[in-house]
């Protein structure tokens, strides 16, 4: 079986995991009740979308 | 040369894939909407539609049509009697898909996909439809169809209660 040669460096692999990172996610305001919820989806909060009572609120 | 089926392949063969469908149709015919994910959902949005435009020609070659995809005759009795006859003068657009948040787990989009109940408002225009006959005649139902769903959008502040009986009107 194929194993490394050499000890991957501290700086090697910090390097490598600081391009690892999170993105902030694109959200909007409900036009029901104002809370920040994901564009094109159902908000989680109220449960409307297009002012249409889609799932049940979570609240 | 054969069009591929649009969206994603489901399951792990076609016997596999048309199985999936025919239970997600299925279910959804006997509940009316079913949360599923977003990529079944819209594999299943073409497929039920069909099946229900057959419940609408409603005769006996159009039930066993049917009852090679959705195996209960109880569900098929349901469509052809009770959503079928629904659907009669809406001109297809049966269902309705919406995306609701990802699902915990695994994070994958979800959807509810669901019978559309409300009645229908504005002009219906079929494609056989001469448009130079009518011009004056779609316009003003146009603005009465949109009159309801403007009058939410001056008060923002509406309660959840007045939204729901807004969509019950609607």
């Amino acid at each position: 079986m194929a194993v490394p040669k050499r000890k991957k460096s501290r700086s090697n692999t910090r390097h490598r995991r600081s391009q690892w990172k999170t993105a902030v996610p694109t959200l909007v305001a409900c036009p029901q009740c104002r809370e920040p919820k994901l564009p094109h989806i159902a908000c989680s909060a109220c449960g409307t979308y297009d002012r249409r009572q889609v799932i049940a609120p979570s609240a | 040369m054969p069009q591929p089926t649009k969206g994603a392949r489901l399951g792990g063969s076609p016997a596999h894939e048309k199985l999936i469908l025919a239970n997600l149709a299925t279910s959804l015919f006997e509940h009316g909407r079913i949360k599923t994910t977003e990529a079944k959902a819209r594999r299943l949005r073409p497929l039920a539609e069909k099946l229900i435009t057959k419940a609408k020609r409603g005769d006996l070659a159009a039930r066993r049509q049917v009852l090679t995809v959705v195996r209960d005759k109880g569900v098929v009795h349901t469509l052809f009697a009770e959503i079928g006859p629904k659907f009669a003068d809406r001109p297809g657009g049966y269902t309705r898909i919406t995306k609701i948040e990802p699902r915990k787990g695994d994070n994958a989009p979800m959807a509810i996909i669901e019978l559309v109940q409300e009645p229908l408002v504005g002009k219906v225009t079929t494609r056989k439809a001469e448009p130079v006959a009518e011009v004056a005649e779609p316009a003003a139902e146009v603005v009465e169809a949109e009159a309801p769903e403007a009058a939410p959008e001056v008060a923002p502040e509406v309660t959840e209660d007045v939204a729901e009986e807004a969509a019950e009107v609607k």
